[in-house]
């Protein structure tokens, strides 16, 4: 394999192969720089079955609480999107038994209002900006359960779009507000109940039931391989 | 060298490359570079499967060692179910949740279980979006021809035009639940453009479609009270004598005990083998994407179809290390993004199928013009501050917020340089053979989702598995469900595993490994000494 040397990218992370001293769970371990959280738990000989899932950033299985060196701060990231470094200290979040209301979406008569039933601990937020600080996707938890509870549904459903559901606004909050489930909540409420039907989408569905395409079907189904071959190479 | 040097020569011929237009390949072409270039036809990375229903087909080595696997579960093994139900559901990925919520819909009574979270999945993870034909230009036999194409002629056209046809009312149903779908300003739904289709069919919520739709349908299976048992890992089903599929085995991965589930029908949506690193390939999928619903089938006595083929995602992050294997979502190339080499050349119709733009990724890292990171791997540029340029200052921003986080997090901005990517392994494009409804040759085993296999062909067209996974849960669902009342639990044994230990016997005893795998083995087995301090 011919390679210009010019094309080779310089990853000192790689290069130095560089060992840092971290923390897991109180206890001191030795491993690579640069490695995400979860391969550290893996490198240092922990079987991991609660705490991963998607390893894509996607699932919120992997919410963790850490700390870098000397700062008091402990802060929460996703172990499969974070980076060790020297000196650092981390715990996976074990699940937390937050109250889920249970609903049935289609029927809701007055989402809005429902909301305070389901969940009435919704409008007691205190202000602390605590889950805000929380959350590893940098969402603005704060503002989305004040908006929830002015009923700006939409707002809501946009800015909890990233939400991964990892739960890590809920134990942090003072008022017992689980905020995901909330946004949740109102996110397919917003889907449901507020959002224009598509009409495309209906006239689609009475052709198919219609038999408009009928016609287009049994000539594609009714030819050989070949003629179906040639057929697919004229769409375009 | 510094990675912003190397990446000069990316905006320096971003305008020049702007004026292009890049041609696809002829069939002929494609063909010829598929078979160079495609790890699909490494001849050495296959090897025929010794004994079972799909005797002398050629699998990847690292499949076809698990198919010949022995079960962990004695014959002598207590079969007292713990739990009894009309449908037992193992996956708690997207089909998984599709088949419970619609079987349960019917009144029929489900367990679903699952050896992670409810929701741990790829389909959580899907960027790109699903295709349905809902624009007023698109049809379903549109869909299905480009499908086809895409496929390599080798789809199942019974299921392919299940599929297409099924997929409109699965928008509306998902709609009804509350799933934001982008709309256009009338109202209707937005469609883009994906990878190999003729016309624009990607439903999207934005860049989180997976994650949007899997935060509902789970928030839903919650909500309809359907009996989950997490961290149980499926290890073995049960069969009756007539070799009908009655229930299965599992393993609790908190106490390590075993779980009989006594059932009329078992729905089998496991997902893929991602996790098997074949051919040392990364991976973009789950932690638990073990092909292990393959295993459990094979043993059974299903037959597996197109099980030598899987899709290599063309852009797989390569850089930084920690984001190894992570997708760089196809939606890039949709709105324009380029694939550039290390001359700042182009070298492929960015929206060509899957499998020709990975095989010409190769080629271009193969022939030299690829960019070498120092851990030894290669890659080319998918230039993605492009979409700024092209359409405004912001998009990457406001269209891959997902990915925005993902790197920023590394200290990349996408939006102001370009990402290195080579192809990542995504997809089984094959899987257990199933029928219209979703079942297997096994009487009452159903199987939906990625570890079905028939509908894709050789080669999974971007945004069809989302949809596969939401037709095909609730075909299985339904018909598993309606089939409950009419019909009595049947016997609880495991006599098909002496079939199949007796078979293996005979060929020299099976390959040595216990299957399923649960998880990878990622554990570092050498203990690490504590430091000091």
């Amino acid at each position: 394999m011919a390679q210009e040397d010019t094309n080779v990218i310089d990853q000192p992370e790689v290069l130095r192969h560089k060992m840092v001293t971290i923390e897991i769970s109180g206890k001191k371990y030795e491993v690579p720089e640069g490695i995400t959280v979860i391969k550290a738990l893996w490198y240092s000989g922990q079987e991991v079955v609660r705490g991963a899932g998607c390893l894509g950033g996607f699932c919120g299985a992997c919410a963790t609480y850490y700390r870098t060196k000397d700062d008091p701060k402990v802060r929460t990231c996703l172990a499969c999107q974070m980076a060790v470094e020297d000196g650092m200290s981390f715990t996976i979040m074990p699940p937390f038994p937050a109250r889920k209301a249970l609903y049935d979406i289609q029927s809701l008569k007055d989402p809005k209002q429902d909301l305070f039933n389901l969940y009435p601990e919704a409008p007691l937020c205190r202000n602390c900006n605590a889950c805000t600080e929380a959350c590893p996707q940098k969402i603005d938890v704060r503002e989305g359960v004040w908006k929830a509870v002015f009923g700006d549904f939409k707002s809501v459903s946009e800015m909890f779009m990233d939400c991964v559901m990892c739960g890590m606004c809920t134990p942090v909050c003072i008022a017992d507000i689980a905020p995901n489930l909330v946004a949740l909540y109102v996110s397919r409420a917003q889907g449901a109940h507020f959002t224009e039907k598509p009409q495309g989408l209906d006239a689609r569905i009475q052709e198919i039931q219609d038999g408009s395409f009928n016609d287009e079907w049994n000539k594609v189904l009714a030819m050989n391989e070949q003629e179906l071959a040639d057929y697919c190479a004229t769409v375009k | 060298m510094d990675i912003h040097a190397l990446q000069q020569i990316v905006h320096q011929t971003r305008d020049a490359r702007r004026k292009q237009t890049l041609p696809k390949f002829s069939p002929a072409d494609r063909d010829q570079l598929i078979h160079k270039h495609h790890p699909d036809y490494r001849v050495s990375a296959y090897r025929p499967i010794r004994f079972g229903p799909n005797a002398n087909d050629k699998t990847v080595v690292e499949l076809a060692a698990l198919l010949e696997g022995d079960s962990p579960i004695a014959e002598s093994i207590d079969l007292t179910p713990h739990f009894t139900t009309d449908v037992l559901v193992v996956g708690g990925g997207g089909a998984g949740c599709a088949a419970a919520l619609h079987a349960h819909g019917t009144g029929a009574k489900v367990i679903l279980a699952t050896k992670l979270r409810l929701g741990d999945s790829n389909s959580v993870m899907a960027q790109g979006g699903m295709q349905i034909s809902v624009a007023p230009e698109d049809s379903p036999v549109t869909h299905f021809l480009d499908t086809l194409k895409g496929g390599h002629m080798q789809n199942d056209h019974e299921l392919l035009k299940v599929m297409v046809e099924d997929g409109p009312s699965i928008a509306k149903w998902l709609i009804e639940l509350g799933v934001l779908f982008d709309r256009q300003a009338d109202g209707n739904l937005h469609v883009k453009k994906g990878g190999g289709s003729s016309k624009p069919r990607l439903l999207t919520c934005s860049d989180y479609t997976g994650l949007e739709i899997m935060r509902v349908l789970k928030d839903e299976v919650l909500n309809q009270k359907i009996q989950l048992l997490e961290f149980c890992a499926a290890v073995e089903l049960l069969s009756d004598d007539n070799g009908h599929c009655t229930g299965a085995i599992f393993k609790d991965l908190d106490n390590q005990r075993h779980v009989v589930v006594a059932a009329k029908s078992v729905i089998l949506a496991t997902g893929g083998i991602g996790r098997l690193h074949i051919q040392g390939f990364p991976t973009s999928n789950h932690y638990g994407a073990t092909g292990d619903g393959l295993c459990l089938s094979y043993r059974m006595g299903a037959k597996l179809d197109h099980i030598d083929t899987f899709q290599y995602h063309p852009s797989g992050a390569v850089y930084p290390e920690q984001l190894i294997g992570a997708l760089v979502t196809e939606g890039i190339r949709s709105e324009g993004g380029h694939l550039v080499n290390a001359k700042g050349e182009r070298f492929v119709n960015e929206l060509d199928t899957r499998d020709v733009v990975s095989s010409s990724i190769i080629r271009e890292c193969e022939e030299g013009r690829g960019i070498r990171t120092m851990s030894g791997r290669v890659g080319v540029w998918l230039d993605t501050p492009l979409l700024d340029a092209e359409h405004g200052p912001g998009t990457v921003e406001k269209h891959f917020p997902a990915m925005m986080m993902q790197f920023e997090r590394f200290g990349i901005d996408i939006s102001k340089d370009p990402v290195l990517i080579y192809p990542t392994l995504h997809y089984q494009n094959g899987g257990v053979k199933i029928d219209a409804n979703s079942e297997t040759n096994v009487k009452n085993l159903f199987v939906a989702g990625e570890a079905s296999g028939g509908l894709h062909g050789r080669n999974r067209l971007m945004g069809n598995s989302l949809l596969d996974l939401m037709v095909f849960g609730k075909r299985s669902g339904l018909t598993a469900a309606s089939r409950a009342g009419s019909m009595h639990q049947g016997k609880l044994t495991v006599k098909h595993l002496q079939r199949f230990r007796a078979e293996a016997n005979k060929h020299g005893h099976s390959s040595g490994v216990i299957s399923p795998m649960i998880l990878p083995a990622y554990t570092r087995k050498e203990p690490e000494r504590i430091a000091k301090g």
